[in-house]
């Protein structure tokens, strides 16, 4: 990475004689859109309020643009914040907001004006500065919300979960707002979210974290494609990857009465090389038809249970003796009962050790 | 598909959607339910609004007339004599100046007293609610504590840590004692408003760079005006009907109007005036009346937001 814009430092965070965060190392580089993603308590949502400074950090030290800010104040750190519930002024104008960081800065009156002015072309809410937060609906408060640490010319901004408040269409059409934002800002940005769609479609890294520690730090092709642990592999993708517990001995893995080559499978080099395992098999790779037969892995299966959604059907089945279930296109008729011939392929499969639960 | 929506269109089942019930409950006025419970209503409302209008009535009645021992009977002849009379000319011991000095005193009591502990409580609850400092809530516990502790257990210390610092008998001395007792309750009720803002407001304020001040003066007071009324209507009716400390802590010439009136209906020579005692009580009760009439929305608007919750 050339240049770190946000660097954390074996950071600790204790409340009382809880651990939220252990020895955590993260640098994200100038100009880096970095999600935070993991379920609710993972310690995501602490971790940039540490970097925001709005929590004492127990050890370790922040760093913002090579300056260490571990000891400042909020405000003097050059980050903006953007909340879930918007957190706006409620008594202020919209203008009032936008403005109110700057006045606190002692900026001169028309600096701040031609500040205001550029931001709400940016975001589009010239037409609202002077109402009241609550005369707007949900997307443009959050806009507002944007436009607050818009206005200060921060070098990092910062993301609490900000569309887990709007509904599912409004969410879609900010996301890709935000995204747009980052690529004509160009700003650092550290986006926290459980929405591994939001997490997916924005980031140029994810952090994965759980239990205050990072599972895996990587682009989202790498954490689709080769996660590192069945925790990784079962929170990322929709619908969940299929675990078959099985046995790896030498260059095949055994399930019930399936054993399948592992010859093209790409073994990390330091996992465990064989014994128990899970197979991790995304309900996206597995195809039928005409498919099946290009695929080194075959079995027939009984339909159990199917969910249409239009652009796809879930199909639920049992597989070696274990829960399965895997995705087909909307258009195929099926019905319970049907026996259907699948296929896939190891080498888009993922083996973790079954102990430790680690990539092999 | 055609045939299901002629069908629901058509007039056979729309006639069997009107058989059985159909649309609201139908409900009697006179009922036995609502009988009990506006006639339950009517007597509570009876029974405390009849010590009121005999207090009114008797209040507008010469004394003539109030001998005649008719106490439910409307005024034969309205007089504002009493009114003028417990105003300004009733006897409190040696003095026979009325309610209007006490009442004076009164305000001079209330006024600061509860801007101050209003100031006070206001602070310390933002405080506790928004910057945990150490020992935050030790201190709370305490000041929780200091709520439930009997006034009585204090009176005396109190005298003589008036004395020691010569405000014993002064009217800045009650005044001080008023905004001191305030503050357990005062506090909490604070405490709990400023809680159950945002936190994400008090964080938003702090990226934008508002301090301490700030955030009180900027942030959070626009936002507690309900909490702020409920506040003031306690104070003001809790420290205007204040008797036990206004007898203790200040001398006849600074005693509050509830003293005042004491001494006006208590005292034994002469001829007891019932009209002037009533006029004399209802002015004293017109304060806090006053209040409750002019912000009672606002009150059940400050409650209802939170305020007094755990």
């Amino acid at each position: 990475m050339e240049n770190t814009s946000v660097s954390i430092k074996a950071l600790d965070l204790n409340f009382g004689s809880v651990q939220v965060l252990r020895n955590l190392n993260l640098d994200i580089g100038d100009g880096e859109f970095l999600v935070l993603l993991g379920s609710s308590g993972c310690g995501k949502s602490t971790l940039l309020n540490c970097i925001a400074g709005l929590l004492e950090v127990s050890g370790g030290q922040i760093f913002i643009k090579d300056r260490n800010v571990t000891w400042e104040q909020p405000s003097e750190r050059g980050i903006g914040m953007v909340f879930q519930s918007y957190a706006l002024y409620p008594q202020m104008t919209v203008r009032g907001n936008l403005s109110f960081g700057l006045k606190n800065a002692r900026l001169p009156k028309d600096e701040i004006a031609s500040k205001i002015a550029r931001a709400a072309e940016i975001l589009q809410i010239e037409p609202l500065l002077d109402r009241k937060p609550a005369a707007l609906s949900g997307g443009q408060r959050q806009r507002v919300a944007i436009g607050r640490a818009l206005v200060r010319e921060v070098d990092v901004f910062l993301f609490d979960e900000p569309l887990s408040n709007l509904d599912a269409k409004l969410r879609a059409d900010l996301r890709v707002e935000i995204k747009r934002l980052h690529n004509q800002l160009e700003n650092t940005m550290i986006y926290v979210t459980h929405d591994q769609i939001e997490a997916m479609t924005l980031a140029d890294r994810i952090a994965i974290m759980k239990d205050g520690l990072i599972q895996q730090l990587a682009d989202p092709h790498e954490i689709y494609n080769k996660p590192v642990n069945k925790y990784v592999a079962g929170f990322i993708g929709s619908p969940t990857m299929n675990f078959l517990n099985g046995q790896v001995l030498g260059d095949s893995f055994t399930t019930g009465d399936l054993t399948m080559p592992l010859k093209s499978y790409d073994f990390s080099e330091d996992g465990a090389a064989g014994g128990p395992a899970w197979l991790g098999v995304r309900p996206e790779h597995v195809f039928i038809g005409h498919l099946v037969d290009e695929q080194p892995v075959t079995a027939e299966i009984t339909v159990e249970l199917f969910e249409p959604m239009g652009s796809d059907t879930l199909i639920y089945t049992t597989l070696a003796g274990q829960d399965f279930h895997f995705r087909v296109d909307g258009q195929e008729v099926v019905h319970i009962g049907d026996k259907i011939r699948i296929g896939f392929d190891p080498a888009r499969c993922s083996l973790f050790d079954h102990a430790s639960e680690k990539r092999m | 598909m055609v045939d299901v929506s002629q069908a629901s269109a058509s007039a056979p089942v729309s006639a069997r959607a009107l058989e059985g019930p159909s649309g609201p409950i139908p409900r009697r006025t006179f009922s036995r339910r609502n009988i009990f419970l506006y006639g339950t209503l009517f007597v509570v409302c009876v029974y405390y609004a009849i010590p009121l209008y005999v207090m009114v009535v008797t209040s507008l009645k010469g004394m003539p007339e109030i001998r005649m021992g008719n106490i439910f009977s409307p005024p034969m002849e309205i007089t504002f004599a009493p009114w003028v009379k417990a105003w300004s000319q009733a006897c409190t011991g040696l003095k026979c100046e009325g309610l209007s000095v006490g009442f004076w005193n009164s305000v001079r009591i209330t006024v600061p007293s509860v801007i101050i502990s209003i100031a006070i409580a206001s602070v310390n609850g933002y405080a506790l609610a928004n910057w945990r400092f150490k020992g935050a809530n030790v201190f709370f516990t305490i000041l929780i504590f200091g709520a439930f502790i009997p006034y009585q257990v204090m009176l005396y210390p109190i005298v003589i840590m008036l004395r020691e610092i010569g405000l014993y008998g002064d009217l800045a001395g009650l005044v001080i004692v008023h905004s001191i007792f305030g503050m357990p309750i005062l506090t909490l009720l604070f405490r709990n408003y400023f809680t159950s803002l945002p936190e994400e407001l008090f964080k938003a304020a702090r990226v934008d760079g508002a301090g301490f001040w700030g955030i009180y003066f900027r942030i959070m007071l626009p936002m507690s005006i309900p909490i702020f009324t409920v506040a003031t209507i306690l104070q003001v009716t809790g420290i205007w009907n204040d008797f036990l400390f206004g007898v203790v802590y200040t001398g006849p010439e600074a005693y509050p109007m509830t003293v005042a009136l004491n001494n006006i209906v208590n005292s034994t020579q002469g001829v007891i005036e019932y009209n002037v005692n009533m006029a004399a009580t209802i002015l004293t009760g017109l304060v806090p009346l006053s209040i409750y009439f002019v912000s009672g929305r606002l009150f059940v608007r400050g409650i209802a937001a939170g305020a007094v919750k755990g």
